[in-house]
């Protein structure tokens, strides 16, 4: 069963305007979102730039408020607690990490590495200075790195080694939970491999979960095993990760998936054209799938857990909470 | 079939940038040609080249901290000889270049319609009616909606994707034989990247131009090029259609990189690394093959003294003989 | 547009009421009054309160408060003690001096700051671009007193070129010796102002342009072929006088509130040495009046900023 739940989480943000500088209108950049992480599983977060993904997890981690809804960490409700000095949330700090498309933005360029790294180790754990030490030459071993890497300063790195040592760094606090948002978008092919395999490596030693967001179908479809496909604020399709690549359902998932290139140049004619009937199909259909304002339906059960936003049949037949049956009301 | 015209040859151009009172070359002795009616793109990782060569075919390097030599033929000048002034025919008249980020491309400050139109003025002695006419017969070619409206408009009210249709109708203005696209859809979506790539080939369809795409993303070759040239550390080391290229790479750079794509995994199976990192430009090895370092379980004879692209089969060329004795490591050559 | 500036206008009512109600408190808590000055065994200590009675100096605060509003919304702001004369007499007098002066200055300013940054910014590194940046370093580094007092003493006193003192000579007499004399007195101190003032707009010019000659809009522009100085006019400059059309607001303003400094080095009689010369005399209906105005003057100003900004950048757009 899931760890971390995610309830119909809603982040929205006021446009203010008019002479009085009152709230006009809300930008809805998440709007009624679930999900449940699993322990060691990857859950993957599809979007395009604009559909929210970052949102939730920046939300989770507490670096955004939710606006309503509920994010509950073993049956404990933790929303817009993440960043909570109390004692009764410690454990979540510790638990959740995350680690951002350029690593060392989010490091403080006048610390070393060792600084940087020993830090969570001193907020979570009693490590003495040699203790810290020792562990962050293993975990920058893990990672494929050189000891000696400790003593150096964020900016002396090349964007693949900053990428494993932000990996590095979310380990240090002995998490559950890694939330990688964009973690390998900037990063050349052969060394994002490199960050990839490393990142699959950890999972299995520690048994991490990974909340895995990125707009490139292919690394999701190499590290997931569920995805989500976001649009507009809200899950267009849900699922285990086979479901979605072999039989996708909604409009949007499939407009997605047809776009992107596929390595065999010989097919290139047939999917062009295979990609414009997607296109067209797209546009003729979209009062199936999005309501007369442009939302997207709530989910629907396609097939045991592959969750699809469609119409539904009838006006009360509207449920986007499915997936969640654990009590634990907080 | 039909004598195809080369419409531009390069012809080993090195490129050096300065460090102190040194010039270390981004691009070392790069030779190829573009012919009418192809997309040749060349492919390569971050610090390969591939951009500095773009730039150089365009002239855009900075003079005082940049040193040229080789050739550059198009038509019968040697670009690299030419002054400012007569350069400044070329560009945007014979060459015309797409940018990689849509919005920092376009000024800020200026409509669409004065930044498509400043691409004709210095180019045709069109008054303003037929500019006006031709910005909107452009708008229409790059498929904008409402051209009349979006003519008006600043760039930063505009979705990236239409920003980066106003960039190519912008490179498309004065129907140049040759466009040369750098990155034109890494900053953008998946959806975005499919219709612009579409986009471009409709418009070498329909203009016969040449263009030499310029990317890191194997997937946008196989969607889009003719012909491909793969660069590492300044060098092609393999060229061949497309086809070929992907059923059956062969030199070892190629085949690492082919390999590192992600994909699917079996239980315990690792996506593939290239050893070691890309070596900077001052640190590069000018001798023997630069490739070297990054696949040691490869015996040394196996490489040459002085690797050179050679072709190994029609229109397919590789450099060196490495690729002969290449296998991944722990496999079985 | 309209509406913002509506807004921001409605906003000024409040904001100016408390400024002028903490001013005018401010004021209250100073130690001695008009009167103070006159103190002296010849007077008759009863008689100096009689006269502050009479003048209303006793009244609580929020009476004397809504006294002077009730004045000032009439077009009076009550008389100084000093001059004798109204306070709006007073300021008038000096406003037009002062007016001259920075006029004069913003733009010798300007002609200064420009074709250096300009120059500095396109051909940075060069011999002329770091000669630029000696220039900025000293004239940000030497105090404005220092400067000044040499300019008097070189020009003024010495070679005897230039007036080092007053805003007119008394014995001109026609209109056209009136104005040849007032221009004449303002060289000195506009030179020496100007000089000083150019640090900022030569520093962020040459910045910017720096930052604009390698930015991709620039690459664009000279793969359609545009020759480089076209680049330059087109687009280059105006993307790096952003931040100096935004700064023009407030330059604008400073038009009118002058230089303490220049002023009372130069004795020059504007709005500055009024403003010294004020608070020498404790003339507080003057200080008020001035502290109020520099106050509503800095509200405009930033206004007045905002709105340059929208008006030269399309990416700024207040509804």
């Amino acid at each position: 069963m899931g760890f971390l739940e995610v309830k119909d989480l809603k982040v929205h943000y006021p446009v203010r305007g008019g002479v009085l500088n009152t709230i006009q209108d809300y930008v809805r950049a998440v709007d009624g979102v679930n999900l449940t992480i699993e322990s060691g599983k990857t859950y993957g977060l599809v979007g395009e730039s604009g559909s929210g993904k970052t949102t939730i997890g920046k939300t989770i981690i507490g670096l955004e408020k939710a606006t309503s809804g509920k994010i509950l960490y073993e049956g404990e409700n933790v929303t817009n607690r993440a960043r909570s000095r109390k004692k009764k949330y410690a454990n979540y700090n510790k638990d959740v990490q995350m680690i951002f498309q350029d690593s060392t933005s989010s490091m403080n360029p006048k610390k070393r590495i060792i600084d940087v790294m020993g830090e969570p180790m001193h907020n979570y754990f009693d490590y003495t200075p040699d203790e810290i030490k020792r562990r962050v030459a293993e975990l920058l071993d893990i990672v494929g790195m050189n000891p000696e890497a400790m003593y150096k300063y964020p900016h002396e790195f090349s964007g693949g080694q900053r990428q494993r040592i932000g990996v590095a760094r979310a380990v240090a606090s002995d998490p559950k939970l890694i939330i990688a948002d964009e973690p390998t978008s900037a990063l050349d092919l052969s060394v994002q491999a490199q960050v990839l395999n490393f990142m699959r490596r950890i999972q299995k030693e520690y048994n991490l979960s990974y909340l895995f967001i990125s707009h490139d179908l292919g690394v999701v479809r190499h590290m997931s095993d569920n995805i989500a496909i976001m649009h507009k604020g809200r899950f267009v399709e849900k699922g285990p990760k086979e479901t979605i690549y072999n039989d996708p359902q909604h409009i949007y998932t499939k407009r997605l998936l047809s776009a992107i290139p596929d390595m065999d140049p010989s097919t290139r004619e047939e999917k062009k054209i295979e990609r414009q009937r997607v296109e067209a199909e797209y546009d003729a259909q979209e009062t199936e799938y999005y309501d007369p304002d442009g939302r997207v339906y709530d989910l629907q059960s396609y097939k045991g857990n592959h969750f699809v936003a469609t119409k539904p049949e009838g006006s009360n037949s509207s449920l986007q909470n499915e997936s969640i049956n654990t009590g634990g009301e907080a | 079939m039909a004598v195809e015209q080369n419409l531009l040859e390069v012809n080993n151009l090195k490129t050096g940038f300065r460090f102190g009172e040194e010039y270390h070359n981004a691009v070392d002795g790069v030779s190829l040609t573009l012919k009418k009616n192809e997309i040749l793109a060349i492919v390569g990782e971050s610090g390969c080249g591939k951009s500095t060569l773009a730039t150089a075919i365009m002239g855009l390097h900075d003079p005082n901290n940049t040193k040229i030599s080789g050739e550059i033929l198009y038509k019968d000048l040697d670009l690299t000889d030419l002054n400012e002034r007569l350069y400044n025919r070329i560009r945007g008249n014979d060459i015309g270049m797409i940018f990689q980020d849509p919005l920092g491309s376009l000024n800020p400050l200026m409509t669409i319609y004065n930044q498509i139109a400043e691409a004709l003025i210095y180019h045709t002695d069109f008054d303003d009616k037929q500019i006006r006419a031709r910005v909107l017969e452009l708008l229409n070619q790059v498929g904008i909606p409402r051209p009349e409206q979006i003519m008006k408009a600043y760039p930063h009210e505009l979705s990236g994707g239409m920003r980066q249709r106003i960039v190519i109708a912008i490179a498309l203005a004065n129907k140049p034989p040759i466009i040369i696209a750098d990155e034109p859809t890494t900053a953008l979506d998946v959806t975005i990247q499919a219709q612009i790539l579409d986009l471009m080939r409709d418009i070498q369809a329909e203009t016969g131009s040449g263009i030499i795409l310029i990317t890191h993303d194997l997937g946008v070759v196989a969607e889009t090029a003719d012909r491909v040239a793969v660069m590492y550390a300044g060098q092609i080391v393999e060229e061949a259609p497309v086809d070929v290229l992907f059923k059956d790479p062969k030199h070892p750079y190629t085949r690492s990189l082919l390999n590192s794509i992600p994909h699917e995994l079996e239980e315990g199976e690792e996506l593939h690394v290239i050893h070691g990192t890309v070596p900077s430009l001052q640190h590069l090895p000018r001798k023997g093959d630069r490739f070297r370092p990054r696949i040691p379980w490869i015996p040394d004879e196996a490489f040459d003294e002085n690797p050179e692209l050679t072709e190994i089969a029609p229109n397919h060329k590789v450099r060196g003989n490495s690729w002969k004795h290449f296998h991944f490591e722990g496999e079985e050559k | 547009m309209w509406k913002t500036i509506f807004r921001r206008l409605l906003l000024m009512i409040p904001q100016i009421i408390i400024l002028s109600i903490l001013i005018f408190i401010i004021a209250e808590f100073m130690p001695g009054d008009p009167f103070t000055g006159m103190i002296d065994p010849n007077i008759d200590p009863a008689q100096l309160d009689a006269m502050r009675e009479r003048f209303g100096l006793n009244d609580p605060l929020p009476v004397k408060y809504i006294r002077w509003v009730g004045n000032a919304l009439q077009g009076d702001f009550g008389r100084s003690f000093n001059y004798k004369t109204s306070v709006v007499n007073v300021i008038g007098d000096r406003l037009g001096n002062t007016v001259r002066l920075s006029l004069l200055s913003t733009v010798l300013t300007y002609m200064i700051g420009l074709p250096l940054g300009i120059l500095s910014g396109r051909y940075n590194d060069s011999i002329l671009d770091k000669s630029v940046i000696i220039y900025n370093f000293v004239s940000f580094a030497v105090p404005t007193f220092v400067l000044a007092l040499l300019m008097v003493y070189i020009f003024g006193f010495n070679l005897g070129w230039f007036p080092s003192r007053g805003s007119i000579d008394v014995s001109a007499v026609t209109f056209w010796e009136r104005t040849w004399s007032r221009m004449y007195h303002l060289i000195l101190p506009s030179i020496t102002t100007a000089v000083l003032g150019t640090v900022s707009i030569i520093q962020y010019l040459r910045t910017e342009i720096i930052d604009a000659k390698v930015s991709d809009y620039v690459k664009t522009a000279r793969s359609k072929g545009v020759p480089i100085n076209k680049v330059y006019t087109k687009h280059i400059f105006r993307n790096a006088s952003l931040p100096i059309a935004s700064g023009f607001g407030y330059t604008i303003v400073n038009l009118l509130t002058g230089s303490i400094f220049i002023e009372q080095i130069f004795s020059y009689s504007g709005m500055g040495k009024l403003f010294l010369d004020s608070i020498n005399t404790r003339d507080y209906s003057v200080i008020f009046v001035l502290v109020l105005l520099y106050g509503i003057l800095g509200l405009i100003g930033t206004l007045l900023s905002d709105l340059i900004l929208m008006a030269v950048d399309p990416r700024i757009r207040i509804d």
